[in-house]
This record gives C-alpha cells, sequence and structure tokens, in this order.
C-alpha cells in the first residue's frame, strides 16, 4: 500500500509534535512502541517506494526544515528575552532538549541514515540536527554566553559563589557543538577567558607587587594557581588548564619576578640570610614553572653564598693578624659547616636542581681559593686534616667523626684548583705522622713493616757479633726513596758515640744488600740522654741534631755559636733553631750569654749544670723547619714536568694543532689535579720546541707540529 | 740542438755534427772562461787568507772592510757572509768565497765593491730577506750544539739586522731586554717571532697584538710592558 507525500508527512509531524510536547514538559503521555513503529515504518515506507514516490530526499530536507522551524519560533525566542544567568540556564536546558530531540527524530528516520544518506554521503542526521542549533542558536548567543560565563568566573575569583554546574554544563556545549573539534570552544571562549584572566591578575600583580612582602606576595600567588588549577578540573575543558597556568604565571611572576626577587627587606637575598627555608622552597617551586625563571634565583644564591664564604676569609685573615693561630684551624670548620648548610638548602629548598649545584659549586670554588694570611687553601686543608689526625693535635675526635670530617674535607678539596699542592702537603704531613706518631696506624704501611722487620734482624745480627756492639742502643728505620717526600741530608758531624753506631749499621746492611745505597737523615732522628745535673739526674728525648749539640758540653764547659757550628757543621738556620730550642724555650739546658730571647752569631753558650724540673723524663721539642716554601717548590716543578708531558701527549696523538686548541686541551687535561697558568704552558711549548719537540709551521705561526 | 741554439748570432752555421768530442770542446771552452774568472777570485781569497789555516780569519775580514771601505760591523759585510752561505762566524773558506764572489760577479776587490749595493737590494727584497734574518741568527751560534744567543750579543744583531728598516720597534724592544731578568738568551724561534711581530703588528699603538695567540711569551712580555709605558 503507497503513501502519499503529504499522507506520510502529517503522521510523521504528528510524532514531531509529541515529541516537542514532551521535551517542553507539557502532558504528553511517553511514545509507545507502537507510537515507535508506526513513525518508523512509515519513513521506512516512503523512502523505500518505486519512484516517482520515494521520498528520501524530501524526508531529509523537512527533516531538518522542522528543527529550523521549532528553533526559529520557540527556542530562540525564549533564550532572547533572558539575561547573564538566567539566560545560561535556559540555554543549558534547550540545548538538553535539543539533544533528545535529535536522538529521537533520529530514531524515526533512521532508514534514511542507513541508505539515503550513507549513498549520497551526505551530512548524517544526527549531525544535521545539532548543526542547525549551532547555526540557529549558537551562532547568535555564544558572544553573550562568553561574556556571562567570564563574568561569573571574575566572580568567583572576587570569592563569591557561582553555580559551577552551570558552567560546566554551559562549556561542555562549546565543547559539544565542535562535533569532535575543539575549535568553538577555544576560538569562542577560551581565547576570551585567557586574555581576561591575564588582565585580571596584572592587575592584582601590580597592587600587589607594591603592598606586600615577598613571602606574602609569593603565597598569594601560590594560592592563585592553586585555585585555578581547581577551576579547571570544576567546570573548564582540561585543555585550557596548561594555557590558563601559563597566563596566570606570566603576569604573577615573569612579569614581577625581579622585582620581586629584588625587594630589599624581604627578597631572595633577605630570604637566604634569614634562613627561611619555607620561602625559599615556596619561591623554587613557583619560579621552576617559568621559563628561566630560576636563573636569577641561583645567581642571587651564588652572590649570597660566596659572600658568606669571603666573610669568613676575612675573619680568619683578622684572627691571623691578632696572631691567634687557632683561627686558621676555626677557619677551615667553618667553611665546611657552611658547605653543609647550603648543600642542605640545595637538597631540600631546591629540589636538587642541577642550577642550584652549580652556584654552590662556583661560589665555593670562588672563595675557596682565596688563601688565608699567606697560605694557601691548599695548605690550610692540609693542616687540617694533620690536626685531626695527629696524636696531640688540637681536637679530639672519635674516629667515626675523623672519618666523617674527613669525608667533608674531600667534597671541599673538589673546589680547590691546587689539588697537586694539597696533596703535597699532605704526603709531608702524613710521613711526619708515621715517622713520629706512635700512634700512627702503620700497619698499612709496608715499608715501616719493613723498616721494623729489618730491625729485628740488625738486633739478631748484634747479638751474633760481640764485637759489633756499638755500646749504644741503637734503631734504624730505612725508608725507601721515592715512598717518602725528599728529605735533605746534610753532613751532620755525628758526636764520635754515635759514628760507630753508624758503622755498625752499615756493616750490617751490607750483609743484607749490596746494590742499595743509604742516605742518612740525622735531621729525623731522635735521642735519649742521661743529663747529670746537680739537681738530680734526668733523660732528655731530643733530637739527633740537639744530641750532638749537647754532647759538644762533655768535653767543652763553654762554647760559642761559630765553635758549636764548625763543630756540627751544620747551616746557620738550623744551628739557631736547635740552640734557641736548648737555651731559649721552655727548658734550659744550655745557659746563653747574653741572655736575649733571640740567638745571635756573637752569643756563648754553658752547660746549665743546675737545669731541674719535676718530671724525670722530658721531651724538648725541636720545631720544624718551615717547608711550606719547598713544598711550593716541589710542586711548580713537578707542575712544569705535568705540562710538558701533557703537551707531548697531545701533539704526538695530533701531530699537528694550533696554539690555542693545544692550550686548551692541555688545561682540560690537567684539571683534575691543578688550574695552570697560561703562560707557564707557553714558557714550556718554546722549552719544547727549543729541545727540538715540538716546531712552529712555516707558514702558520700559530700552528705547532710533532716532531717525532 | 740546443747548443747550435746557444751560438751567438752572426756565427756561421758550421755542420759540425753535436758528438760528444764537439760538446767537450763547447764544454771546455766556457771552462777555460770561468777557470780564468775561479783563479783570479782564488788570488783574492789568499791574498786575505791566514797562510797556515788556509782560511780568511777575523784579521782577514777586517782587513778586507778597509779596502772595501766598509766597517767590519757593517750589516753589509754579514749580507756578504749570507750570499756566500759562510757557516763560521769570523771565518771565510774557500769554498764559500767562491760560492758568494761566483754568484756576485766579482773576481777582484773592486767589483766586489760595487756590487755591494745590489746585494743591499737584493737582500732587502721581502723574500730573500726572511732567509737573511734567520741566517743571522744562526751565523752568531758560535759553539756546537748552541741553541741561542745571550742578550747583549742580540742587541747588537737586531740593531744590525733590522735596525733600518724597524728603528722604533727595535730601539724599544732592545731597552726592554735589558731590563727584564725573565731570559737570559733568545732562540731562533723568539727570534723569527720578532720579526713577525714588526711586520704583522701596528706600532705603537699595538691594537692587533692578541696575547692568546701563539707569540712567544717574551714578546707577550715586551708588549705588556711597552703598554704599561704608555699609560
Amino acid at each position: 500500500m503507497e503513501i502519499e507525500l503529504e499522507q506520510g508527512w502529517e503522521i510523521v509531524l504528528r510524532g514531531f509534535n509529541k515529541l516537542k510536547n514532551i521535551v517542553e514538559g507539557l502532558p504528553e503521555p511517553q511514545f509507545t512502541s507502537e507510537d515507535y513503529m508506526k513513525l518508523y515504518t512509515t519513513v521506512y515506507t516512503m523512502c523505500t517506494q518505486k519512484p516517482p514516490h520515494d521520498y528520501s530526499q524530501q524526508l531529509y530536507d523537512r527533516y531538518r526544515e522542522s528543527i529550523e522551524d521549532y528553533i526559529t519560533s520557540t527556542v530562540l525566542p525564549s533564550l532572547r528575552e533572558k539575561h547573564d544567568e538566567f539566560m545560561l540556564r535556559e540555554l543549558v536546558k534547550r540545548w538538553t532538549n535539543h539533544k533528545v530531540m535529535v536522538r529521537w527524530l533520529s530514531r524515526f528516520f533512521h532508514y534514511l541514515d542507513r541508505y539515503f544518506i550513507a549513498r549520497r554521503s551526505l551530512s548524517p542526521l544526527n549531525e544535521v540536527g545539532l548543526t542547525c542549533f549551532r547555526n540557529l542558536v549558537y551562532l547568535e548567543l555564544n558572544g553573550k554566553v562568553r561574556d556571562a560565563v567570564i563574568s561569573l568566573i571574575d566572580q568567583e575569583r572576587e570569592g563569591e559563589q557561582i553555580d559551577r554546574a552551570l558552567l560546566k554544563n554551559i562549556l561542555d556545549i562549546f565543547v559539544e557543538i565542535g562535533m569532535g573539534q575543539m575549535d568553538y570552544y577555544e576560538n569562542d571562549f577560551e581565547d576570551a577567558m585567557l586574555k581576561d584572566t591575564a588582565a585580571y591578575y596584572s592587575r592584582k600583580a601590580s597592587n600587589w607587587i607594591q603592598e606586600d612582602s615577598c613571602p606574602d606576595y609569593m603565597l598569594k600567588a601560590e594560592e592563585c594557581l592553586k585555585r585555578e588549577k581547581e577551576r579547571v578540573s570544576h567546570y573548564l575543558h582540561s585543555s585550557s588548564e596548561p594555557k590558563l597556568l601559563e597566563k596566570v604565571q606570566n603576569e604573577l611572576l615573569s612579569v614581577y619576578g625581579n622585582q620581586l626577587l629584588e625587594k630589599e627587606h624581604s627578597g631572595c637575598h633577605a630570604l637566604l640570610r634569614d634562613d627561611k627555608v619555607n620561602d625559599l622552597s615556596r619561591m623554587f617551586r613557583l619560579f621552576s614553572k617559568i621559563p628561566r625563571g630560576l636563573e636569577p634565583v641561583s645567581s642571587i644564591f651564588k652572590q649570597h653564598v660566596t659572600g658568606e664564604g669571603t666573610a669568613l676569609v676575612k675573619q680568619a685573615e683578622d684572627a691571623a693578624s691578632n696572631k691567634k693561630s687557632v683561627g686558621l684551624q676555626v677557619f677551615v670548620r667553618k667553611v665546611i659547616e657552611l658547605h653543609d648548610k647550603y648543600l642542605a638548602y640545595v637538597s631540600d629548598c631546591f629540589q636538587n636542581h642541577t642550577l642550584f649545584h652549580k652556584a654552590l659549586k662556583e661560589a665555593f670554588e670562588i672563595f675557596c681559593n682565596k688563601g688565608v694570611s699567606g697560605s694557601s687553601s691548599a695548605e690550610l686543608l692540609a693542616t687540617f686534616c694533620d690536626n685531626i689526625l695527629k696524636k696531640g693535635g688540637s681536637e679530639k675526635l672519635s674516629d667515626e667523626a675523623i672519618e666523617e670530617t674527613l669525608e667533608k674535607v674531600v667534597k671541599l678539596l673538589a673546589y680547590i684548583s691546587d689539588k697537586d699542592l694539597f696533596a703535597e702537603f699532605y704526603r709531608k704531613k702524613l710521613a711526619r705522622r708515621l715517622l713520629f706518631d706512635k700512634s700512627a696506624n702503620d700497619d698499612h704501611v709496608t715499608d715501616l713493616t719493613l723498616a721494623r722487620e729489618n730491625q729485628t734482624s740488625f738486633e739478631e745480627y748484634l747479638g751474633n757479633n760481640a764485637n759489633a756492639n756499638p755500646g749504644i742502643d741503637l734503631t734504624v728505620t730505612v725508608l725507601t726513596t721515592g715512598f717518602w717526600p725528599s728529605y735533605k741530608s746534610f753532613d751532620l758531624n755525628l758526636p764520635v758515640e754515635m759514628v760507630k753506631c753508624v758503622e755498625v749499621f752499615r756493616e750490617f746492611y751490607q750483609t743484607k744488600t749490596k746494590h742499595r745505597k743509604i742516605t742518612w737523615i740525622y735531621s729525623l732522628g731522635t735521642c735519649n740522654l742521661i743529663g747529670k745535673f746537680e739537681p738530680k739526674t734526668m733523660e732528655l728525648i731530643v733530637t739527633t741534631y740537639q744530641a750532638s749539640a749537647l754532647l759538644l758540653f762533655n768535653t767543652a764547659d763553654r762554647l760559642s755559636y761559630s765553635e758549636i757550628m764548625a763543630q756540627l757543621n751544620l747551616t746557620d738556620d738550623d744551628v739557631v733553631r736547635l740552640l734557641h730550642s736548648l737555651s731559649c724555650a721552655k727548658y734550659k739546658i744550655l745557659i746563653k750569654d747574653p741572655n736575649t730571647k733571640t740567638i745571635s752569631p756573637t752569643d756563648s753558650f754553658e752547660f746549665n749544670t743546675k737545669f731541674t724540673d719535676k718530671m724525670r723524663r722530658i721531651k724538648i721539642p725541636l720545631p720544624p723547619v718551615d717547608e711550606k716554601k719547598k713544598v711550593i717548590e716541589d710542586v711548580d716543578k713537578d707542575r712544569r714536568y705535568a705540562i710538558d708531558a701533557s703537551i707531548v701527549r697531545i701533539m704526538k696523538s695530533r701531530k699537528t694543532l694550533c696554539h690555542q686548541p693545544l692550550v686548551m686541551e692541555c688545561v682540560a687535561q690537567l684539571g683534575r689535579m691543578f688550574k695552570p697558568d697560561i703562560k707557564a704552558i707557553k714558557k714550556r711549548i718554546e722549552d719544547l720546541i727549543s729541545r727540538d719537540y715540538l716546531e712552529r709551521d712555516k707558514d702558520n705561526p700559530n700552528l705547532f707540529r710533532y716532531l717525532a | 740542438m740546443s747548443r747550435s741554439a746557444s751560438r751567438k748570432a752572426g756565427q756561421s752555421d758550421s755542420s759540425t755534427p753535436i758528438t760528444s768530442s764537439a760538446g767537450g770542446l763547447f764544454r771546455s771552452a766556457t771552462g777555460k772562461a770561468s777557470s780564468k774568472e775561479m783563479e783570479r777570485i782564488d788570488n783574492v781569497f789568499y791574498s786575505y787568507a791566514n797562510k797556515s789555516s788556509g782560511l780568511i780569519d777575523p784579521e782577514g775580514i777586517e782587513a778586507l772592510c778597509s779596502d772595501l771601505e766598509v766597517d767590519h760591523t757593517d750589516v753589509r759585510i754579514l749580507m756578504l757572509a749570507w750570499k756566500m752561505k759562510a757557516e763560521k762566524q769570523g771565518y771565510f773558506t774557500l769554498e764559500e768565497w767562491r760560492r758568494g764572489l761566483k754568484a756576485l760577479r766579482a773576481d777582484n776587490v773592486h767589483k766586489l765593491k760595487k756590487a755591494l749595493p745590489e746585494l743591499e737590494k737584493e737582500v732587502k727584497r721581502p723574500t730573500n730577506f726572511v732567509d737573511f734574518y734567520s741566517y743571522a741568527f744562526q751565523y752568531c751560534l758560535t759553539e756546537e750544539k748552541q741553541k741561542s744567543i745571550d742578550i747583549e750579543s742580540i742587541c747588537q744583531l737586531l740593531d744590525l739586522a733590522l735596525g733600518f728598516q724597524f728603528r722604533a720597534q727595535v730601539d724599544y724592544f732592545i731597552d726592554y731586554l735589558k731590563i727584564q731578568s725573565d731570559y737570559k738568551v733568545i732562540n731562533l724561534d723568539q727570534w723569527m717571532g720578532f720579526y713577525r711581530f714588526c711586520n704583522e703588528i701596528s706600532f705603537p699603538d699595538l691594537s692587533n697584538y692578541d696575547p692568546e695567540l701563539a707569540w712567544p711569551l717574551i714578546l707577550d712580555n715586551f708588549v705588556e710592558w711597552l703598554r704599561a709605558k704608555q699609560t
């Protein structure tokens, strides 16, 4: 049975009106299955009838027209007469209705979707329906809607309560109207919202920056960012989040960043000075979000640490000029503490960020390489370690504390450019501790172990050879040169009693090995003398040098400076030092004439028979020669060799290389131990040229060539 | 074929085939002329040479200078030595003498004297001068294995070799060398470096001097000293 167009359309229209009523909320019974079937079948028939009675095209057109009619006659007027929030509510209602309508209509007209639309590649019914709404309603109203929404957002920002669900629904329209594209949301809403946000925070920031301290401002900023993030989760589309936060960060932090950091009494400097770790942590969190935001912060941090360190240096200088010798030890301690403190800042407040590690490193490199009153920092660190490690040093620490402290010293060592200088000072002091400190942990030192074995077999030898007896108890420590710092040996004229000892030992040593040469270092020996003083006999523990001088008085009552020097065959420096220790220091074993405080070459000396002390046994210290100059000389010499070796190594592998790259590579290679002076490198290059290791290229004077 | 081409114009084209004997004839003809010249050169040599050593020694050179009417400290004697490629300062061997005088085409003292201005011009040509300048240094190395020259001698040598060309630089550098204490001797690299300095660096402003380049250290120090003086 055939259906005519108008006939069939009447049926459809009836269904349409019923739908309208339902959607409008008018009393209207729901569709029954029969209702639905009737409508569906009507459409079906009209589409499948043979031409000229197939009405697919007409149905498709009328579908759209009906929707448009409905919108124009009912929907739009109701929207136009409302404003602001009311308008928004109405829009949500109308949109929801529309979606329902389109859904139902699509079901009725479903057959169109299946064949007609597919075959002609037309827009599906669903899309047609939504497009009607968009073209008629959305296009007209989206501007007003947007303004209303933004106004509500700003109200919420000012602290008012708003209907968040409403806004969510409205913004969903912007999204859904795009039917898969975000264009409408972005162009018709988001852009304006972002602009408004920027303007809003710009106003706020310009007020706050005048009135608030840095910490307060930062608190507000953090709060704003938190709120905006919540806003997104409540009603904005998630894609807005990064853009929104970026705008807020820009207005609050980027624009006013420098002003904020440099606020005089509350800015970054002040926070560091007052140890405001919480505020600094907040500062880090906030500034890490803006591009290059951390650079000024880390720069201020570096300045601050440098300042603190330099102040410590100055303090130490002042203490040193006031002759407080303990000042240097304290200085190193304080530097260690400073390092601990700000390392903690880097890991806690600044979340271990590389910029801050770098800032800390650079700051320490600046002031750690300043010496204090003539002593380089390399020397200070070595002395510090020595004091901790040696028996009778100025600090008494447990083994764990020692190890902990040494670990911290190693960290500081990383900042010092003259690492080789430190190594040399440390080695010298270590050697001294090993040789003189009975408490030293010498199990690890093979050489000393060998030395002890040596001594044992020497004693055996003496036991077996009666005529080899030197008459005095003798202990000899044989060190292997090269393992130990170089010690100068002088030709001390030994007292006759000791000469025999040396002879005996030499003979013994020949029996052990014929290929080694022994050089005696009398400056390191110690001697136990028995002094027969009138009050009482006492035992004196002295150095070999001191003993040699004292024994001279066994055969003479009075000796002049020059006589002593001639007999001992030592340098002025040594003679002055040792005579001072025996006549001008705590224990006056010799009486000096004239009785002044210093030794002069015109002095004379007598044995002090009346000397006594409450103890039976005393140690008379001989202050060591200041090794500083020698250490620096030795290190300079080693550096020259190191630079030579480095240059040769580089040139050997490169064959030809220009001056600047050569210098750069050399500096890089040697950086682990010290920072070579550019002039020194140049000098070594010239030396190598004159020794025919290198030559300068004839055509390019900046180019060097390796000569095999 | 080339031999016939080298015959002077006007000569009848002899049909003598070019055989070895004819070539030998030709050779001996020029040889004869040159041997005469060499004889004269040798004669001059012997007139100045020391009888026992067979070399012209410093005394002989002085005599030669006086005959040439040139002071024995004059740079032209050094140039002559250069032309001869003389190895030892103060002495000329027969071979060196022959080499020099033959090149200058002088077989007597008079011709030699006349050749000096031309020699000077030749030396001053930039391509030759570097060679001469380098030679001047090496000529002064008197001991075997000697690689550097003491400051005093260097000052004299600088004045002699470069004074006419770079008077200002030489004077300042000589002043500096005398007051500095880093270097007691100057080596060839530093010597050549100074010449390069005179040529490349604008003086006295020194505006294009860059100590980061491979200039010898002594010149870096020299420039520092100059700049300090200028302020």
